[in-house]
């Protein structure tokens, strides 16, 4: 049995100390938000915050993550609803199969710098594959969001 | 999955009888789910099967087709909404099952809007006019005295009544055949730019893919397939496989030789995914590989190269090429070489299958829900009646899914496990076990007179078909494929196109854009080499071939023009500024190609320095007819460059004694954020019959970036992909 906190909520699991995060949220505990893409780390589909850092729940064991925060694309945190909202305007997602992980990341970037360059954006985006291509209103929408939350 | 556990869907269904072809448009039976269960407080209308308008004025419009990214819920069922005069705020979409009573639901050759557009307007008219007809019983005047407007119906007399509370006597009417249709004009939803209904389900986790789907005492699996196409399992050992913490069972599916059957293998059932993929890694299978175990796709292309280099069979023969390429002031000669592709949809192939005493359930993401009802009760043995397709959202499809052999997988699966189960494909499996995209080589030859005018034109081709799929040992292209190539609309007086021998050595299948990827480089990357033989500028080179305006001859009922050709490709010309001063290393190129009956062409600015080549600008125009949804359409051109630009710098699928050689995202990679250039597309403004959208912004990309680096370094590359030059 190990205790994982998601979304601000305790959950007792019965699972393999090395199984991965990803599918303890996926298969055991049930939010499916949180997608399977690669299982190598190559995509950023399984995307989760911990402790405000984005890692790919897919490569890590489910024992690293007792005692840490975890937050899904399910979750609350300030920076992924108005990512959230932005998505919306600018209509980002084509199948939305790549975009909690997209979002999460965006999330973990933001929350690290309030005003990221187009640089850092590519930086931190260039961890999540999107097949449907979706990367330019990706972009627009992280910018997007910068400036509502700069407007206040 | 919210309403697995209610009512199955099943017996709503059995209620509609008959089947036909085309639509029910007057039917009054309902596909609709529980959601449509009536109560006291709650009465529903279903003036046929797309449409179910509550008492409380909530509007329920079917979606017949699989979303899978294109925003096809929200583009069809806009159309409905719109000639109903529906408040969009009040629809919501319900997914329809497979079943033929919603005439055709593959989602496939980018046909869904085309096929279906006067269709829907026709539903959602004829709603309206029963709403129009039941507020003029009500009022007691003539219907012409009444009109909708906004989820109301309004009298001349300025008074007004809720579409929902037309209900009662809506259900009482009789649904007309004929209907009015109205004035584009005046269209509300329709050429506008929506958002996709399922937007925000799909920024917030809660959509539900395939690969979400759950039920109550479902299981997992995971297959181990034989690393060549159709060899077979001869002996299996699964005991380090079940004493993996969580698997329950191994079993072996069958392999079934149709074009959409499994391949077969041997399954592992666990309580959650990440066991059954364990427990697969430890299963030890003997394998009789078969005849398809010295597949070499080196050596199959240098074979396929040397096809295309003899005369092959004539397909098409216009004039006399020998004879123009003899009187010819200059013939060139050229070849092209592409690889195998994989779809590689971001969610891989999977499905939930639940086999009970004579029925069966399924929730997958499936392109073609007809076709996976047909393939698992065919293998089931037991009506279609009793087997109910549920069609999740797809995560990507890319034709990969209209392939049920996954889903047959799960049946198997389940059938023998007697339990609900969910077949899983890693991405290993996925990238190694698919359907691929063709692998083609081509020749081609051209003729100039002296003032530069093409004047014979040579195209050979040679690669394994998609018929080899449903005919096995079929080894030339279909007649489909060879005339993407054959309908070139240049005003050449000399052409002939010609086929090579191609068997498949593994299962192909269609792929975004199909033979349009290999034919649409082939000819926009060989005209720009003509065109630099004559020293033409490109475009203008272009524009002479396509030449005069007029109806190129097609086998169906669009007309093929060539001034909305020229038009496309004008328009990109004129929005990238084609022939400005740009900075050191930089140019541009651009291809411009017809395909599903849509005109594209793009523009594209590359640099090239330090041999590395960066896409920094691509100039896309469609023209698609009248536009549905223009936001979707931008959305489909932005990917399409996208995926382009995946092709042309790293698609390429290898096997090496028969096995695929990639695996996953490292070694079949894909464009990412910081190589992505910015995307304009323009969408030509017109009023002509919807054609296809989700597929024709592809061909034309990797041909533009090729044409583009030509101008920019002097150097061709003629095969892909690119990143073989190290130019990534
Ligand atoms: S699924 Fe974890 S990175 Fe791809
Ligand atoms: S939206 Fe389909 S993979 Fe990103």
């Amino acid at each position: 049995m190990v205790t994982l906190k998601i979304n601000g909520k305790e959950h007792q699991v019965d699972a393999a100390e090395d199984m991965p995060l990803l599918w303890v949220i996926r298969d055991i505990i049930g939010f499916t938000g949180t997608k399977f893409g690669c299982g190598k780390g190559l995509c950023g589909a399984c995307m989760v915050l911990m402790d405000g850092n984005a890692i790919n729940s897919c490569q890590l064991p489910v024992s690293l993550a007792v005692g840490k925060e975890l937050i899904t694309v399910e979750g609350e945190q300030e920076n992924l609803q108005r990512l959230q909202k932005s998505w919306e305007k600018f209509n980002v997602p084509q199948c939305g199969f790549c975009q909690s992980g997209q979002l999460i990341t965006a999330t973990a970037l933001l929350t690290s710098k309030a005003n990221p360059t187009e640089e850092d954006i590519h930086n931190a985006m260039g961890r999540n594959i999107c097949r449907c291509g979706t990367y330019q209103r990706i972009k627009n929408a992280i910018n997007h969001s910068v400036e509502l939350k700069n407007k206040g | 999955m919210k309403d697995v556990q209610n009512v199955s869907r099943r017996s709503f269904i059995k209620g509609i009888g008959l089947a036909s072809g085309g639509l029910i448009i007057a039917s009054g039976a309902s596909l609709f789910n529980s959601c449509s269960v009536e109560t006291k407080e709650l009465i529903a209308f279903n003036p046929n099967l797309f449409v179910q308008l509550n008492s409380d004025g909530s509007l329920i419009l079917v979606a017949s087709r699989s979303e899978m990214g294109q925003g096809v819920r929200t583009s069809l069922t806009s159309v409905i909404a719109d000639e109903m005069e529906a408040d969009w705020d009040r629809v919501r979409i319900s997914q329809a099952v497979g079943d033929v009573n919603y005439g055709d639901q593959n989602t496939d050759g980018s046909k869904s809007v085309r096929l279906l557009y006067e269709e829907m307007r026709k539903i959602g008219a004829a709603t309206k006019a029963v709403l129009i007809a039941a507020a003029a019983k009500k009022w007691e005047i003539a219907a012409e005295d009444c009109h909708a407007e906004n989820h109301f119906i309004f009298n001349t007399q300025g008074d007004k009544i809720a579409f929902g509370d037309l209900v009662e006597i809506a259900k009482t009417l009789e649904v007309p055949e004929e209907v009015q249709l109205k004035d584009p004009k005046d269209f509300k939803y329709i050429g506008k730019y929506l958002t996709s209904k399922d937007v925000k389900n799909l920024a917030n986790g809660s959509a539900v893919f395939g690969l979400d789907a759950r039920l109550e005492g479902m299981k997992f699996a995971a297959v181990k397939r034989c690393p060549v196409a159709f060899g077979k399992v001869v002996s299996f050992d699964k005991t380090a496989a079940l004493k993996i913490a969580g698997v329950i069972d191994v079993v072996e599916i069958p392999m079934i030789i149709k074009p959409f059957g499994p391949l077969g293998g041997v399954a592992v059932v666990a309580t959650n995914t990440w066991a059954a993929f364990k427990g697969r890694d430890a299963l030890e299978v003997v394998w009789d590989l078969g005849d398809n175990k010295a597949y070499d796709s080196e050596k199959y292309m240098e074979e396929i190269t040397a096809n295309v280099h003899k005369k092959g069979a004539v397909v098409k023969s216009l004039g006399d090429v020998d004879q123009a390429f003899e009187k010819a002031s200059k013939t060139i000669e050229s070849s092209y070489q592409l690889p195998h592709l994989v779809h590689a949809p971001m969610e891989v192939p999977n499905a939930v299958a639940w086999v009970t005493e004579g029925s069966c359930e399924i929730w997958a993401p499936a392109q073609e829900p007809q076709r996976t009802r047909t393939e698992v009760s065919d293998f089931l043995e037991i009506s279609e009646d009793n087997v109910t397709v549920n069609v999740t959202f797809l995560g990507g499809g890319f034709g990969r899914k209209s392939k049920p052999d996954y889903v047959v997988e799960a049946a198997a699966i389940s059938k023998a496990i007697n339990a609900p189960v969910q077949v899983v494909w890693t991405r290993e499996d996925d990238i190694q076990h698919s359907y691929y995209h063709t692998v083609a080589s081509q020749y081609m030859k051209g003729g100039l007179d002296e003032n530069g005018k093409v004047t014979g034109w040579l195209h050979r081709f040679a690669f394994p078909s998609i018929g080899s799929t449903f005919s096995p040992g079929a080894d030339e292209p279909a007649s489909w494929e060879a005339a993407s190539a054959a309908n070139v609309p240049f005003e050449i007086p000399n052409m002939q196109f010609e086929t090579g021998k191609a068997p498949a050595h593994v299962r192909i299948g269609w792929l975004r854009s199909v033979i349009n990827i290999p034919h649409g480089f082939a000819i926009n990357v060989f005209a720009d080499e003509l065109a630099h033989e004559a020293g033409i500028d490109p475009l203008e080179f272009r524009l002479n071939l396509i030449g005069s305006d007029r109806i190129e001859e097609t086998q169906n009922d669009y007309k093929y023009d060539t001034a909305r050709l020229k038009h496309v490709l004008k328009t990109a010309a004129k929005n990238a500024e084609w022939g400005k001063e740009l900075p050191e290393g930089h140019a541009m190129g651009l291809a411009v190609h017809y395909s599903f009956l849509s005109y594209v062409a793009s523009v594209v600015e590359v640099s090239v320095i330090n041999d590395k080549v960066k896409v920094h600008n691509i100039h896309s125009v469609i023209d698609c007819g009248l536009a549905v949804n223009k936001n979707t359409i931008t959305a489909q051109m932005e990917g399409a460059a996208i995926f382009g630009m995946s092709l042309a710098f790293y698609g390429k699928i290898t096997a090496k004694d028969g096995a695929i050689e990639q695996s996953n995202f490292h070694d079949y990679q894909m464009i990412r954020m910081p190589q992505v250039p910015n995307i304009h597309v323009e969408i030509v403004e017109n009023s002509e019959r919807p054609t296809g959208v989700g597929e024709p912004g592809v061909p034309v990309i990797a041909p533009a970036i090729v044409n583009a680096i030509f101008k920019a370094s002097g150097k061709r590359y003629k095969n892909l992909p690119l990143m073989d030059y190290k130019l990534v």
